[in-house]
């Protein structure tokens, strides 16, 4: 910006362009209040009031009562959270890369191809994130059903027997590929979207450098889409140290593999609702949630150099 | 350009708000509760909510709402068994939200109780009609003069039976629990598809009756000392009824599936098992399924016995209406409580549509009930020979205020012991353990 003249603005002129940047400050507000509002009512309060009832309990005995911070350090040591946590980190290190590998595979194919297949193979990879997670599930409980499903006919073709998918060895990886199927293609549009955006001239000076089609995507591609690839890694994280909507549903036909204290949300969930201890699920939940911030935090902090956030 | 987006902007604006308030003024001017699963008639006489999970219970309430010009039901189902009590916990938890009546099978009596949930009943007139009730479920629904529910129904066990898988493999139909071990070993012998029964672990209930029908008490809970509990879990009695069933599961005499799954339902109908063992309710998972085998001939017998000269009578399920203390008028539910299976029309209903057992005696004990006869299962007085002497021989069963923790704490050990991961008689040691530590946290004096 250069500045034609240093003569000192008139005082008509000083005051109307403080009322003006007064003005669009106050219209900021009031632009973002109603956001605000609900913000507050629905995020902060709420969680105020979680907070609040977290330090107090209301056991069948001794009704409600002030216990500080004695939830917070029953759920660090009671081994049924412990166990959920140990599972849910378990999962995520299992289910990030994998997802991650075959959104990124199969973005890198789509967007290598150009042929009208590519849009509708597009589609299809994307359809199952429209599937509701709770059908999901429940539609994938009945194909992994003993009886029901195609397993027990697939595998009667070789003349083997069927694996019992919802047993306790099993159901880990049952799970795993549900939220894959689930999952791939969200990821998938997010790294494609980003591929999208390179500059196409730095394939061809690539080729001109005689790259092969395998070192353009591995070499140039995959660093150039990082930052969406963080981005999408943070989500997954906090999303699968959060797990509960899969395992709750295919609890009732899992025959028992799937506890009620599975993940920490599930066994939150049990503890509020059938067990009716309210605050002693809220301390689980904010103990749960201090574990996906330094989950996060963690993770970003390794990977700042990537996600192209310097600050 | 810009006077078209601004006229635009406009219209769509208009549209939202006046979508908006449509929506809520159709909310405004409809019924007390709009949420009615049933369309009550007499909209000007005071509507009592009422939850419940009783299948075909709409054509009940009608009845009702027919015969009573004073006080009218809405019904809302708000899920059934541990859906509704997550829902009601929350209710309670916030204040607000509870209906007047609700539905509550008699293991969740204790808990809500003694979280003053409940309205007692006895100051209604409730202990008026005690004596139209069965002993055994009027002493699950009370403490002394103190009235908390009124008894439905009930859930005499005994043990339906495949006549034609029995009688292909000339196997006798077993009385006691020996002899039900020998008859297994026999049908497995024969070459028979079927397995001999199915024992599921997914219904603490279930487990419930079963062990206690062995002796196994594992409660000692009086709600006048309400602080006190005697834990008796991992007793010898206990120990003994398990082993008994582990050894049939290790044998590969029954199968351990779950209830209520697809698989289960499936086999069940289609000749995968020779007995199952339930309540009277039960027969409503055999009658009128749509893949029933045609072939199949289902007969009923007494549950085996563990000492055929001391039957001990065993109860899965049942329950009955309970009062909450949020209703706005208790005086007026409490009266919804008692007439809405009060009267012999409705039960009429209650036997024919909802398959209910009765716990009222006037129905209960006259020989119409008595003398019916299915011809599904051949047309025997099954009412007068086997479930009446189950439901009248019951005399109740204690159970805790912490019963869901100890059903699933239950279904986790015995999980565990299915797959190996510790024996069968580690199986109640670890849930006393467990179930000892619920309720020293929550306060109680265990003895």
């Amino acid at each position: 910006m250069v500045i034609q003249n240093i003569a000192a603005p008139t005082p008509v002129a000083t005051r109307r362009r403080r009322a003006g940047r007064q003005r669009r400050g106050w219209i900021g507000w009031i632009l973002t209040a109603p956001f605000g509002a609900v913000f507050i009512a629905f995020l902060v309060v709420p969680l105020g009031y979680a907070l609040w009832m977290s330090l107090r309990t209301n056991s069948l005995i001794g009704g409600d009562r002030w216990v500080g911070g004695d939830n917070y350090l029953k759920a660090v040591q009671d081994p049924l959270f412990l166990k959920g946590v140990v599972l849910v980190i378990g999962f995520t290190l299992v289910l990030v890369p994998i997802q991650m590998l075959v959104s990124l595979s199969a973005a890198l194919v789509l967007d290598s191809l150009t042929s009208r297949f590519a849009k509708v193979s597009r589609l299809i990879i994307f359809v199952p994130y429209a599937v509701p997670a709770v059908i999901g599930a429940l539609m994938w409980g009945f194909l992994y059903s003993p009886n029901f499903g195609p397993l027990k006919d697939l595998f009667s073709l070789f003349g083997a027997d069927a694996p019992d998918l919802l047993s306790s060895g099993n159901v880990f990886g049952a799970l795993v590929n549900i939220v894959t199927w689930q999952w791939a293609g969200y990821y998938m549009i997010i790294i494609y979207a980003a591929l999208k955006g390179i500059d196409p001239t730095v394939y061809e000076a690539a080729k001109l450098d005689g790259a092969s089609a395998w070192q353009i995507a591995l070499r140039i591609k995959v660093p150039m889409v990082s930052s969406a690839l963080v981005l999408i890694l943070v989500f997954a994280i906090i999303g699968t140290l959060q797990f509960f909507t899969e395992p709750q549903t295919l609890r009732p036909i899992a025959g028992g593999s799937i506890d009620a204290a599975y993940t920490p949300n599930m066994y939150a969930y049990s503890t509020a609702f059938s067990y009716g201890q309210f605050n002693y699920a809220l301390a689980i939940s904010f103990v749960l949630g201090a574990v996906v911030f330094i989950g996060s935090a963690i993770f970003m902090t390794a990977t700042r150099k990537r996600s192209g956030i310097t600050e | 350009m810009r006077r078209s987006t601004t006229t635009r902007m406009v219209a769509i604006a208009a549209a939202t708000l006046l979508l908006t308030i449509t929506g809520c003024s159709a909310s405004a001017t409809s019924e007390p509760t709009a949420a009615c699963q049933n369309e009550i008639p007499n909209k000007k006489a005071p509507s009592v909510e009422v939850w419940a999970f009783y299948p075909n219970f709409d054509q009940v309430v009608d009845e009702f709402n027919a015969t009573h010009d004073d006080v009218q039901v809405c019904w809302v189902m708000a899920g059934a068994g541990a859906d509704e009590y997550n829902k009601l916990n929350v209710a309670f938890e916030s204040g607000t939200g509870a209906p007047d009546v609700a539905q509550l099978e008699f293991d969740q009596l204790p808990n809500f109780i003694i979280r003053d949930t409940l309205v007692d009943l006895s100051e209604f007139g409730a202990n008026d009609v005690k004596d139209d009730y069965t002993a055994g479920a009027w002493s699950s629904v009370s403490s002394d003069s103190s009235v908390y529910a009124i008894p439905v129904d009930s859930g005499p066990m005994g043990m339906f039976y495949r006549q034609d898988i029995l009688d292909a493999a000339a196997i006798p139909v077993p009385q006691t629990w020996a002899e039900f071990a020998t008859a297994a070993q026999q049908l497995k012998d024969s070459g028979s598809a079927a397995l001999f029964t199915d024992w599921y672990t997914n219904f603490g209930y279930f487990t419930h009756a079963i062990l206690s029908q062995g002796g196994w008490q594992p409660f000692d809970y009086d709600l006048s000392n309400p602080e006190t509990i005697g834990v008796d879990i991992d007793s010898a009695e206990g120990r003994a009824v398990l082993k008994y069933w582990f050894d049939l599961i290790d044998a590969g005499l029954i199968d351990t599936e779950d209830r209520g799954t697809t698989d289960y339902q499936s086999k069940l109908v289609n000749g995968g098992y020779a007995t199952y063992i339930a309540a009277a309710w039960g027969q409503k998972n055999l009658l009128g399924v749509e893949s029933n085998d045609p072939t199949a001939v289902w007969r009923i017998a007494p549950l085996p016995q563990w000492d055929i000269d001391q039957p001990v009578a065993a109860n899965h399920g049942g329950g009955g209406l309970a009062v909450t203390e949020q209703a706005d008028d208790p005086e007026l539910a409490a009266k919804v409580a008692m007439e809405l299976f009060g009267t012999k029309e409705a039960w009429d209903i209650g036997i024919d549509q909802v398959k209910l057992f009765p716990t009222w005696t006037p129905v209960l004990e006259s020989d119409a009930f008595l003398d019916s006869t299915q011809e599904f299962f051949g047309d025997e007085t099954a009412n007068r020979d086997i479930w009446y002497p189950a439901a009248m021989d019951f005399t109740g069963t204690t159970f805790s205020p912490v019963q869901s923790y100890v059903y699933d704490a239950m279904r986790s050990e015995l999980v565990a012991a299915l797959e190996g991961t510790i024996t069968s008689d580690e199986i109640l040691a670890n849930v006393q353990t467990n179930v000892v530590a619920q309720l020293e946290e929550q306060g109680f004096t265990v003895k």
